[in-house]
């Protein structure tokens, strides 16, 4: 070997090479980029026959709020879903990762996914990146083993419970979560439980807000309610509509599709086994 | 330059000496203090737990005191320095005897005193590291008002200090309403106490509650709250997930 220091190939990971080299830029007066955080407040519950998931829809930038109906409730299997606080980027591209490898080894082993591989998958991430992955998660579903409920923070370590909250409203949440939580909830219980906490962290936190999305997860089945409430509607909306500028020529109001759909055949080639 | 001139002037202003006459951080601390009014007054609940640090050091603390006829504050934050603010009130309630006049001063006045005193010692960079509650009733008027030690104050329907705010004012938003009785209003500081006790690391299972009506002032006795920790959840956590916690 010709150099004493070898150069081992990245086996992934964080890599602490600039680390130093940010802090002096830091020092210098640096100011750091900003990321979109989901400033947030999730939670999910076990009830009777499952699971339920709820968030908020507030993605903040700052002071600002950049997305006002964004979906943080992520899709891992047909049977498992997630939802994620903290960095958007980060809680998406952790969740979408770890759903490929997911269905990757779905067709590998023929059987279901279950909670316990997606916790792991993600758990293992996270740590590798040593914190810096900045994804807070509630992960949920039903498997053969019954119904799950996990929290897994952005270090990578897991908690397994009956109800849990996260994010910047999960106190707000928590506190209705352990005044009102009891065992074997029906349905109707449990997401009227999991809307009412959503509410607390929107109206309590200044980083939550607008509407509740909610996932009820039961054996065979799950029911993904986008916009569940919409306690935030606008209030005014003028009578005018849109008005045009005096000189605008309205032509033509018809919608051309711009290309046309494929059509699908059934029962088309079969992939080769 | 001007670099050179401020330092020396920043160093006799915050210098060394000085230093040891400020209150630079808290050391006995106690938790969040929650207060409601209700139909015949208010109600102010405590634990009683001091800690020093990260330790649980004092458990039979104090924290709610009466202050004159009309009005019971509630303190959390550094002991000293509220027992240094019941000296201030026993002075000021003492003069106020003393002019005989048959008028008593109320919770408003006594809170717009607190608001001065603690407002003042801010802007000396020499605060008073406690938020307060103070809460009364005088002539049938209710009153339910807030410090904190950098003189913010305001008065609403139920307050709360520390953790309380996080914690407590979520739920007192959706469940208070106006014309509790005192079952009720028991039984919803006894639901904010519980919350407390379960997420507050540093909250004890021992609490007062405070009563305040045009009668008087009564200060229950301390007593602990019921938990319950038997879901099934908490029996087996790492069924399906074995090696996890």
């Amino acid at each position: 070997m010709s150099t004493a220091a070898e150069s081992v190939p990245p086996k992934g990971g964080f890599s602490f090479d600039l680390c130093r080299r940010n802090e002096m830029l830091v020092q210098k007066g640096l100011k750091q980029p900003s990321f979109l955080k989901t400033g947030t407040t999730i939670v999910g519950l076990i009830f009777q026959d499952g699971v339920i998931l709820g968030a908020d829809t507030r993605a903040t930038e700052g002071p600002i709020v950049a997305d006002k109906n964004c979906e943080k409730i992520h899709y891992m299997a047909p049977n498992i879903y997630c939802c994620g606080a903290g960095t958007a980027a980060d809680t998406e591209a952790v969740t979408d990762m770890v759903s490929s490898q997911l269905k990757l080894h779905r067709y590998h082993t023929g059987r279901e996914s279950r909670v316990v591989t997606a916790l792991t998958l993600l758990k293992s991430h996270l740590f590798s990146y040593q914190g810096y992955v900045s994804a807070a998660l509630v992960l949920g579903g039903v498997d053969v083993t019954g119904p799950h409920l996990h929290t897994i923070y952005p270090h990578g370590s897991t908690d397994t419970l009956p109800f849990a909250t996260m994010g910047s409203g999960s106190l707000a949440a928590m506190a209705v979560f352990e005044s009102k939580y009891r065992e074997g909830l029906t349905r109707d219980e449990g997401v009227k439980l999991v809307a009412e906490a959503i509410c607390s962290g929107i109206f309590n936190d200044l980083g939550s807000g607008s509407n509740v999305d909610i996932c009820v997860i039961t054996k065979g089945k799950k029911e993904y309610l986008r916009n569940y409430m919409l306690p935030n509607p606008r209030t005014y909306v003028s009578e005018k509509g849109y008005s045009f500028a005096k000189k605008t020529e309205v032509l033509l109001t018809k919608i051309t599709p711009l290309r046309e759909l494929v059509e699908v055949v059934e029962g088309g080639d079969a992939m080769e086994e | 330059m001007n670099l050179a001139d401020s330092t020396p002037a920043m160093n006799s202003l915050l210098g060394s000496e000085a230093d040891s006459q400020r209150t630079l951080y808290p050391y006995v601390t106690g938790t969040s203090v929650v207060g409601i009014k209700y139909k015949d007054g208010i109600l102010l609940a405590a634990d009683m737990g001091g800690s020093y640090g990260s330790t649980l050091r004092y458990k039979t603390v104090e924290r709610l005191k009466p202050v004159g006829k009309h009005s019971i504050i509630g303190a959390s934050g550094e002991i000293s320095d509220f027992q240094e603010i019941m000296r201030y009130l026993d002075e000021l309630i003492l003069y106020d005897n003393m002019w005989d006049d048959g008028n008593s001063l109320g919770p408003k006045e006594v809170h717009n005193y607190l608001t001065r005193v603690m407002y003042n010692r801010r802007n000396k960079f020499n605060p008073l590291w406690n938020s307060l509650v103070l809460g009364g009733v005088k002539n049938g008027q209710k009153y339910l008002g807030t410090v904190n030690m950098i003189g913010v104050h305001y008065e609403d329907n139920h307050v709360a200090t520390g953790f309380g705010n996080h914690l407590a004012r979520p739920i007192l938003r959706d469940e208070w309403h106006e014309n509790l009785t005192f079952e009720e209003g028991v039984k919803l500081l006894e639901k904010c106490m519980r919350v407390l006790l379960y997420r507050d690391r540093s909250a004890v299972n021992k609490l007062q509650i405070a009563k305040i009506t045009e009668a008087g002032v009564t200060i229950s006795q301390p007593y602990s709250l019921k938990t319950f920790w038997d879901f099934s959840a908490f029996k087996n956590p790492t069924v399906g997930a074995e090696g996890s916690w």
